[in-house]
């Protein structure tokens, strides 16, 4: 029992980093497509960061050490935060590790890192990105935690597990506090993943920018592993939305291997229908101004909040 | 154990005698500080051997009123709070060793001071109400003198004031709370005020009396007002105890009048300390995200923090007054865990910015920048405390917030609506002040101590001296500690807070290894200690591959900053700037933030202008008409002393008259 909750940890570990390019490259893909472009292969992102890999590193003069440890905690924080969401199933031995509340702290951790990584150079467009980055972190990470309280509250827990137990048991029905947290959640996903319209991830305008002006001055193997940590973050909220959204397919403790097998490809196949939801998503809906996420943002603490006070309404609890 | 605490307080004022008398001594100073540090040790000492032992030892001493004696008594409880202001009074003085030598007033601090932890140490360990207040007024009469050290500053000058006021109206509500337990036990012993029977009126008036007085003290709003005035004007050793130690002081006090003095108040009054408790935290890291003056910034986190451990006294009143022990003891365990860390956060984050203050004479953090370069330790310590009060694991003030959170989402079991509507909306604030004061805390690690320098001084500064580097260094190693292994604390604590609630479990409330968990582990649970040794895993497996890959070279060059060139680090972010986006979201209500752009037209050759105009809602809304009002009152009154003899005659024949009415109409009706 233990060894195979610790087998199914190493390979949940490892899907959590390995997997990551591939979804972000397949989002471009299908955007592509859906541009009328033919678009690079769902592949790419491996060659880049293997090719930011072998590069020569270029520090700016005054960066501190803390710029040159930034990046492996970024990545670190955030592969950690992928490694306990139950993407297949939830036999996985770390799993007590961290429940909801720490996933959403540990993903601040990482944001923490990276916006004084930001700040270290001492440029302007390092400040703005810094600056923007925890405007929408304080709005983003209170409305997720309200979407955590709602299902702790239906689920009796904060444990990602037991809310997947309790989802599939069939405790929750449908919820009209279900359904807002998930507008919530998705809310939030997208824009603490810097996706179209808070940020754009392929934007080459400076000032447009929030995640990508904080990480200008990284180079080489620094900004492999930058890189490496937003596609990690990406798959981590779609893995996130599937387990306690829709869970169906995730193998619980006491299944045997062909629930496993059987819990791989749900995954997989969640993972690309929500990939192309994105997509689909980011083709169709035009950027925002900065001065209008906190209504984006702040729309979603809302929501979260009404989840949560709904469920008396409705009698829920 | 208490009378071996007396007398090591009775160093103290000996100390001080030493202070005065040697004043013109050189090392003087440095010698006191060094005496407070063994006291301190012994006193923290004492404080871990009585929570180990449990139990309580009194003692009375043949001084105060001839009639009642001064009665002085340590428990486990006033022994956890013995070892949080000996742990902060500790670091402090060891960094005061050091650090005195930079002051202007150098004798002056080092007779204040021992007298200062004296009165605290005393406040804790008073079993009546009489030494508990004159040891209360002694701590806040010497802070006050800790204040007034550099009174050649008018602003100074002021915060000392307010802050004296709102002293003597803290000791006002204490005092009126005593009397009425007192009154309804039967004597000014704390024994007695534990078995005074109130009926809902007195209790109800006994707990808004304590909320006033203590609140006042511990910087509740609106009646924090004086705090980020005072706490920034003192030494910032003497900062780092008044906010990390002084404040927890206060919450000791009220803790004692909620859950040990007479029957359990009503759980509305729980209610009410919750939603006050979120409404302090919100306000005062709204306040902090916008301070320049990197002291003040750190008082005004305080003010948050104290507001996050009233969120936990509140809940736990609310589950004591509906019975749920269990319950309320894990609240109660949650928040004195956050008194715990907080002090030692708090502590660490004022002393490093005693070190900034003393490498380069400024606390404007608008003319800081790029000191991780020249003070590495400081800046590295500073960081793990900005980390542990930002609430990020796996530092000690995650691990609190988050057994917080956990007992706000168990909130709703209190069968009552306003629980049920309350703690969600609680959890709101207390998420929303975690991630702002992360936003608070980057600004102000980021401009302080990254990019580059804003002004001379930031550019010549040295690191601190090694007595203040070692007090940096444990203070940090601690937070660290708390946060991975917190399982030791939490289990005391929590035994502590059952004892207070009364009830017997044979385990804790809290499991502790390897997995922190509230009440089960079903319930959610966290591992520090697992949780690092991953991390540390995946970094080394991240950088075995990082090895396997390319090359490792490495080369400097001018930051790219897409092209731009910046010659001057002025072009940086200041933190004005970096406030911008959140002073406009956040603070448009409540600062009424109004920003004018006065923008010349190409022809013109004038500098174009940005000015921010914000007020403070609660200083103008509600101390400003105060103190207009009183100095209105002042001047109507002042008539009276220039009258002639006739009308003062006059005046007292008919003060003489009224009070005859007074008596013939008692004696009337009695």
């Amino acid at each position: 029992m233990i060894l195979t909750s610790v087998l199914w940890q190493v390979l949940q570990t490892l899907i959590a980093v390995l997997a990551a390019p591939l979804v972000t490259g397949f989002v471009r893909l299908i955007k592509a497509r859906l541009n009328g472009r033919i678009g690079p292969s769902p592949l790419q992102p491996y060659r880049d960061l293997a090719r930011l890999l072998r590069k020569e590193l270029v520090l700016a003069g005054n960066a501190s050490w803390l710029f040159r440890i930034a990046p492996y905690f970024i990545f670190s924080f955030t592969w950690m935060a992928a490694s306990l969401v139950p993407s297949f199933t939830t036999n996985l031995v770390l799993i007590p590790t961290a429940d909801m509340i720490t996933l959403v702290a540990l993903l601040g951790a990482a944001r923490f890192m990276i916006a004084l990584a930001g700040l270290d150079i001492g440029t302007s467009f390092g400040g703005l990105g810094a600056s923007r980055e925890m405007l929408i972190a304080s709005l983003a990470e209170p409305a997720m935690l309200m979407t955590v309280f709602t299902l702790a509250l239906l689920a009796g827990t904060t444990a990602p597990a037991r809310i997947i137990d309790y989802v599939l048991a069939g405790g929750v029905g449908l919820q009209v506090s279900m359904g807002l947290s998930l507008v919530a959640l998705l809310l939030v996903a997208i824009a603490e993943n810097g996706r179209i319209p808070i940020d754009n991830p392929a934007t080459h305008l400076e000032l447009t920018m929030v995640h990508e002006a904080m990480v200008l001055e990284y180079t080489g193997r620094h900004l492999a592993l930058i890189e490496a940590a937003s596609m990690v973050r990406l798959q981590l909220y779609i893995s996130l939305i599937i387990c306690i959204f829709l869970p169906w397919g995730i193998s619980q403790s006491g299944k045997g291997l062909e629930g496993i097998v059987l819990g791989l490809f749900a995954y997989g196949g969640k993972l690309a229908l929500l990939a192309a939801g994105l997509a689909v998503f980011e083709t169709v809906i035009a950027k925002m101004r900065v001065f209008r996420y906190a209504d984006f943002l702040g729309g979603a603490l809302l929501l979260s909040l009404l989840a949560t006070l709904v469920l008396y309404v409705s009698e829920a609890v | 154990m208490a009378a071996q605490a007396l007398l090591a307080v009775a160093v103290l004022p000996l100390l001080t005698m030493l202070a005065m008398a040697a004043h013109r001594h050189k090392l003087a100073p440095a010698l006191v500080h060094g005496g407070c540090l063994l006291v301190s040790l012994l006193l923290g000492f004492i404080g871990i051997a009585s929570v180990l032992k449990g139990g309580a030892d009194l003692a009375a001493l043949p001084i105060g009123l001839p009639w009642l004696k001064a009665h002085f008594r340590i428990d486990a409880f006033s022994g956890l709070f013995l070892v949080i202001v000996n742990l902060g009074a500790l670091a402090a003085s060891l960094f005061g060793v050091s650090y005195v030598k930079h002051l202007n007033h150098a004798p002056r601090v080092a007779a204040a001071y021992p007298m200062f932890l004296a009165g605290m140490n005393l406040a804790l360990m008073a079993d009546d109400a009489f030494s508990f207040l004159v040891s209360w007024e002694f701590m806040s009469v010497s802070s006050w003198l800790l204040v007034l050290i550099d009174h050649e500053e008018e602003e100074n000058r002021k915060a000392a004031f307010t802050y004296l006021m709102m002293a003597l109206f803290g000791t006002f509500c204490l005092l009126g709370a005593f009397g009425v337990l007192a009154q309804a036990g039967g004597g000014y012993g704390f024994d007695a005020m534990r078995t005074a029977k109130l009926d809902g009126l007195q209790s109800s008036l006994v707990v808004l009396l304590a909320l006033l007085g203590a609140g006042s003290k511990a910087g509740l709003v609106p009646l924090h007002a004086w705090l980020p005035l005072a706490h920034p004007a003192a030494p910032s050793h003497v900062s780092a105890l008044m906010s990390g130690v002084m404040t927890k002081v206060a919450l000791y006090i009220l803790c004692r009048f909620l859950f040990d003095f007479g029957p359990t108040p009503a759980w509305w009054w729980g209610a009410i300390i919750m939603v006050a408790g979120g409404v302090t935290a919100v306000a005062g890291i709204l306040y902090a995200l916008i301070q320049t003056d990197l002291k003040r910034l750190l008082a005004y986190s305080t003010v948050e923090n104290v507001g996050i451990a009233l969120i936990g006294l509140g809940i736990a009143l609310a589950f004591k007054g509906e019975g749920m022990l269990p319950f309320a003891a894990l609240a109660l365990a949650a928040s004195l865990y956050h008194m715990l860390n907080h002090s030692v956060m708090k502590g660490l984050l004022f002393l490093g910015a005693g070190a900034v203050l003393s490498a380069t004479n400024e606390r404007n953090i608008e003319r800081l920048g790029g000191l991780i370069h020249r003070m590495p330790v400081t800046a590295a310590c500073f960081l793990a405390g900005a980390a542990a009060i930002s609430a990020l694991p796996p530092l000690n003030g995650f691990v609190s917030e988050w057994l917080i959170l956990q007992t706000l989402f168990l909130g709703p079991k209190i069968p009552n609506w306003a629980m049920k509507f309350g703690s969600p909306v609680v959890a709101a604030m207390v998420a929303l002040s975690a991630a702002m004061a992360a936003a608070a805390f980057v600004r102000a690690f980021g401009l302080v101590f990254l990019g580059r320098a804003r002004s001379q001084a930031a550019l010549l500064a040295t690191e601190a001296p090694i007595p203040m580097r070692i007090s940096l260094i444990g203070l940090a190693a601690l937070c660290a500690l708390l946060g991975i292994l917190p399982v030791s604390a939490t289990t005391i604590l929590s035994q502590i807070a059952q004892s207070l609630m009364g009830i017997e479990l044979q385990g804790t409330i809290i499991e502790g290894w390897p997995w922190l968990a509230p009440i089960s582990v079903t319930r959610g649970s966290y591992s520090g200690t697992v949780l690092v040794a991953s991390v540390l895993f995946l970094i080394l497996v991240t950088a075995v591959i990082i090895k396997g890959f390319g090359t490792r070279q490495v080369r400097r060059g001018p930051a790219w900053d897409c092209g731009h060139k910046e010659a001057s680090p002025a072009f940086q972010y200041t933190a004005s700037s970096f406030a911008q986006p959140l002073r406009r979201v956040f603070g448009a209500s409540m600062f009424q933030a109004r920003e004018d752009v006065d923008m010349p037209s190409p022809s013109e050759i004038r500098p174009a202008r940005l000015d921010v105009h914000m007020r403070d809602p609660i200083w103008q809304g509600l101390y400003q008409p105060l103190i207009d009002g009183v100095t209105h009152l002042a001047a109507r009154l002042n008539r009276l002393q220039t009258m002639t003899v006739r009308r003062h005659l006059l005046m007292m024949f008919l003060t003489l008259m009224l009070m005859l009415i007074v008596a013939a109409l008692r004696r009337v009706f009695s």
